[in-house]
């Protein structure tokens, strides 16, 4: 019969459950303990076992037993420390003595639901496969039919526009001597529109990220805009922005977000008269392609001073917006009603546009703005987008993909020819597997006069560990390694602001240069290509069929 | 890339001097089409100037569904030209070539002539789907004082097929286009000049930003911005949109395909307004590389460049003719006896513009405006 502890630990999991495991060597490690005490999880931790060793000399089998009592570095198997596959513990290990190895045959998501509670978590679609976007090339090379451009000395003009554009018949223009002249006298409302570079960092907020990550991004565009002219615009997401800021010259290169839980809008609203200069826009939040038909939320964790001077709340509770905004029993309600309240607080001078998350109810979304003469975009988050905190379930199965969802829309614009007045901004993955100007440029030749971006920033700018392997991803927790989505100073002090500032400047100085590679030899430089669906190819018959693109094997 | 050779002149002139000066430029083209159009006809046509000219191509079946169609309409002819054919080897004859004047049908004579204009594209349309099956019917204008032939072959020896050197066709402004077919399969609906309704025009070089226009022009719903077997079609396009539809002045058009910077349109006294066309025609920018030679109703014509300058683009002349060519030697061709230091070779601002009656040349500046 076998012994009662045995039968014990029959419940238990092994690390071959785990998504990861800690490689650890032995004959390398000095036992400096650097890496159990960096350890965001205390997955690891330092342990000690006895050794009994066997031997025997002479020619007569005398067994000896041998005890040793040795240190090491053990890795536990309690499922709420488990090992997020970080690497911090390599980072600091001065022998490259151990390393976390990613176990492709873990059985994580059929335990992580302990106490009746469903996996939570930070980061994107677990998913490694290439998007769409990563599908497609652009094949449309003018290199004889038309002289190539070159990339390096021609000019290009990367912009593009966010607001609401009037078709030309309604433009309040009339002939003078020759000259057309506007006629002041028309009363015709033209609404506010922006000129700006073509990739905006979408909406991440003080909150779900440290204050260390959320001013090097600030710094970043702001550099951008005032020392390398290039007008890189940002959007603060749900929860308001410091006093100084708002109240500061940089507002203009900022897009407040609006969220449904208000978050930060109290001292928005009273610092308005404070403000010397306009936003670049106001977004509203309907949806996020991350996790559709949830509201945001930031935990109590990370509700400390700072965030809860900038939201308006108590400290240390936890903060969810609800699904929908409050006021909604319908689109009209919720949208129009939101979006003329938000233009007229500003006075009809800043461009108002929804964010929702990708999904086959887009087309109405979007065919109810094109009615409403103060919508300025439609902002649609595809469901490779990232959060910093959702359910596993809404991450990794809800939601539609950008590239077709952008695409049915664009080309139902063109069938009512209004692909010029409401400009698509579309999110959500891009740059998922690094290829930042090649999806984004694939983005605007499916209709995008616009892509934001997200979670490419933050692992290019600040070396965000998250993955579709479920690396890290626990930037709902507070936990995070790198100091990017956490209020724990001890964590947030980790990373300098102006290391990631510099990093902003350099992604989006790259990026122009790329989009500039792509470009040229299309022969487009003077109008973002948005449309141009004839440079673009894909190697799937169905992707090209459905996103009505050439197919080229 | 395609060659092309304009003039337009006070007095008439036989379509053979613009031919002649595209033959100078044979290296340009490689004989897979001709398109010439002409303006402010002479000879026969000149008294019936108000009358619309179907201009087209048919075979023996098409000509009769042509002609059921247009006495159903009410349509009756006036005057045929056909041109003179002569069998030239490498040249495939199709049956009909022809330029028939028609009256209008009663009903429509005192109506305005919008309203006959609109009659007249209708027609054309219709004409052109009744044929588009078989090609039994070709029809590329129909209008007042427009002339069009377009055929496939090398432009001296379709000039000998249609026996122009001794045919007394003549014009004030003719257009002439050597192909140098690049993109698409040869298609005389392909062919330049295009025209639309009063506005013609032909462009060198391949448009890149053909797809976004092409949706753009065919979502305004206007009659007529169809078609687009070439990718050059939407130049007639948007100069008809621009001028006609949205009645700006014709430097517009400028503004409208090769837009400024935004700083550099804050220089300008009508930068408002240009700011707002920017924004509200954005997709109608061409990109380039292309140099567009176009005229307008009154007869107007000029020659612009995109905002590359990648193409090359003369106009030259004295008062009384002018030559609009792709090339220098096309223009010592047909304006030999000129002062060439007043040669203009526009630049990426520029928009050289020549009054009616080759009255007087201008180079409107885009960024002074």
């Amino acid at each position: 019969m076998e012994p009662a502890s045995r039968l014990d630990n029959n419940h238990g999991l092994t690390l071959g459950d785990f998504p990861y495991i800690i490689r650890w060597r032995d004959d390398r490690c000095k036992r400096c303990g650097k890496c159990t005490a960096v350890c965001p999880m205390f997955s690891i931790e330092p342990s000690v076992i006895v050794k009994r060793t066997l031997h025997s000399e002479g020619l007569i089998p005398e067994p000896k037993a041998t005890r040793r009592t040795e240190t090491v570095i053990k890795q536990t198997t309690d499922l709420s420390k488990y090992c997020i596959g970080c690497n911090t513990c390599s980072l600091v290990c001065p022998n490259e003595a151990i390393e976390p190895e990613f176990n492709p045959r873990h059985k994580f998501n059929f335990h992580k639901n302990q106490g009746g509670i469903p996996y939570a978590r930070g980061g994107r679609r677990n998913d490694p496969a290439p998007s769409t976007l990563d599908r497609l090339r652009f094949s449309r090379i003018s290199m004889l039919t038309d002289p190539a451009l070159d990339a390096g000395r021609h000019e290009f003009r990367i912009r593009t526009y966010l607001g609401r554009m009037l078709p030309a018949e309604e433009l309040p223009v009339k002939v003078i001597n020759g000259k057309l002249a506007v006629n002041k006298s028309s009363g015709t409302f033209v609404p506010p529109v922006r000129e700006i570079y073509p990739i905006m960092i979408g909406s991440m907020s003080i909150g779900a990220l440290s204050p260390h990550m959320w001013e090097g991004l600030a710094m970043g565009i702001t550099y951008l805009n005032e020392v390398e002219g290039m007008p890189v615009v940002m959007c603060s997401g749900e929860g308001g922005m410091p006093q100084r800021l708002l109240k500061s010259r940089f507002m203009k290169y900022f897009i407040p977000q609006i969220a449904s839980g208000y978050f930060g809008w109290d001292e928005i609203v009273r610092t308005l008269p404070y403000m010397v200069e306009d936003p670049c826009a106001i977004e509203i939040k309907y949806g996020q392609g991350a996790k559709p038909g949830d509201g945001g939320l930031l935990m109590a964790h990370k509700v400390l001073k700072l965030i809860s001077e900038i939201r308006g709340v108590p400290i240390g509770v936890d903060l969810p917006s609800p699904p929908t905004h409050q006021t909604q029993y319908s689109i009209e309600e919720s949208v129009a009603k939101m979006i003329q309240s938000m233009s007229m607080a500003w006075g009809f001078r800043v461009p108002v546009y929804p964010k929702i998350s990708a999904s086959r109810t887009s087309k109405s979304v979007l065919n109810n703005l094109i009615r409403n003469p103060y919508a300025s975009a439609l902002s649609i988050d595809g469901d490779d987008g990232a959060t910093g905190a959702a359910f596993n379930v809404s991450m990794d199965s809800m939601g539609h993909p950008i590239a077709s969802n952008l695409r049915e829309c664009y080309l139902d614009l063109v069938a009512q020819g209004r692909q010029n007045e409401v400009p698509l901004i579309a999110s959500g993955g891009v740059g998922k597997k690094g290829n930042l100007a090649a999806n984004a440029a694939s983005l605007f030749m499916l209709g995008a006069s616009c892509v934001s971006i997200g979670k490419y920033i933050m692992q290019a700018a600040a070396q965000c560990h998250g993955d579709e392997y479920n690396r890290c991803n626990v930037c709902n927790l507070g936990k995070c390694p790198r100091g990017i989505t956490t209020q724990d100073p001890k964590l947030y002090r980790r990373l300098d602001p102006d290391k990631v500032a510099e990093r902003v400047v350099d992604v989006f100085k790259s990026v122009d240069t790329e989009l500039k590679k792509i470009l040229a030899p299309l022969g487009r430089s003077t109008e973002l290509p948005i449309g141009m669906s004839d440079a673009l190819s894909s190697d799937d018959l169905a992707i090209s069929e459905r996103l009505k693109i050439n197919f080229a094997c | 890339m395609c060659r092309l050779a304009a003039l337009t002149s006070a007095k008439h002139f036989s379509p053979m001097e613009t031919i002649i000066a595209l033959e100078t430029m044979k290296e340009g083209h490689d004989g897979s089409g001709m398109g010439l159009m002409l303006k402010g006809l002479g000879g026969e046509f000149e008294e019936l100037r108000d009358f619309p000219i179907l201009s087209g191509i048919c075979s023996k079946d098409g000509a009769h569904t042509l002609d059921d169609y247009m006495n159903r309409l009410g349509f009756t002819l006036k005057y045929t030209w056909t041109p003179k054919l002569k069998k030239v080897k490498g040249i495939e004859s199709r049956d009909n070539y022809f330029a028939r004047v028609y009256d209008y049908p009663e009903m429509y004579k005192d109506r305005s002539l919008e309203m006959k204009e609109h009659l007249l594209l209708q027609t054309r349309l219709a004409l052109r789907e009744l044929g588009k099956a078989d090609e039994s019917i070709i029809a590329f204008s129909f209008y007042p004082d427009i002339l069009a032939l377009k055929e496939v072959g090398d432009p001296m020896q379709l000039a000998e097929f249609f026996g122009l050197d001794k045919d007394p066709l003549k014009a004030k402004i003719v257009l002439a286009q050597g192909r140098q077919n690049t993109n698409y399969a040869i298609n005389l609906y392909a062919c330049h000049p295009f025209f639309l309704q009063g506005y013609g025009t032909m462009t060198n070089g391949e448009n890149t930003a053909f797809i976004p226009i092409r949706e753009f022009l065919s979502g305004r719903n206007i009659l007529g911005y169809s078609g687009y077997n070439s990718d050059s079609e939407v130049f007639c396009h948007i100069l008809h949109y621009t001028c006609r539809q949205l009645g700006y002045p014709l430097n517009y058009y400028k503004d409208v395909i090769t837009p400024l910077k935004q700083a550099e349109i804050d220089q300008r006294s009508d930068n408002e307004a240009v700011s707002y066309l920017k924004k509200s025609l954005r997709p109608l920018c061409i990109d380039g590389p292309n140099c567009v030679i176009g005229f307008t109703p009154d007869g107007t014509t000029f020659m612009l460049q995109d905002a590359k300058k990648l193409r090359p683009g003369v106009v030259g002349g004295g008062s009384g003719k002018y030559g609009l060519m792709s090339e220098t030697c096309g223009l010592d061709s047909a304006v030999p006896k000129r002062d060439k230091s007043k040669d203009i070779f526009p630049m990426k601002y520029d928009m050289v513009i020549i009054k009616p009656d080759a009255k007087e040349v201008t180079v409107w500046n885009q960024l002074h405006g």
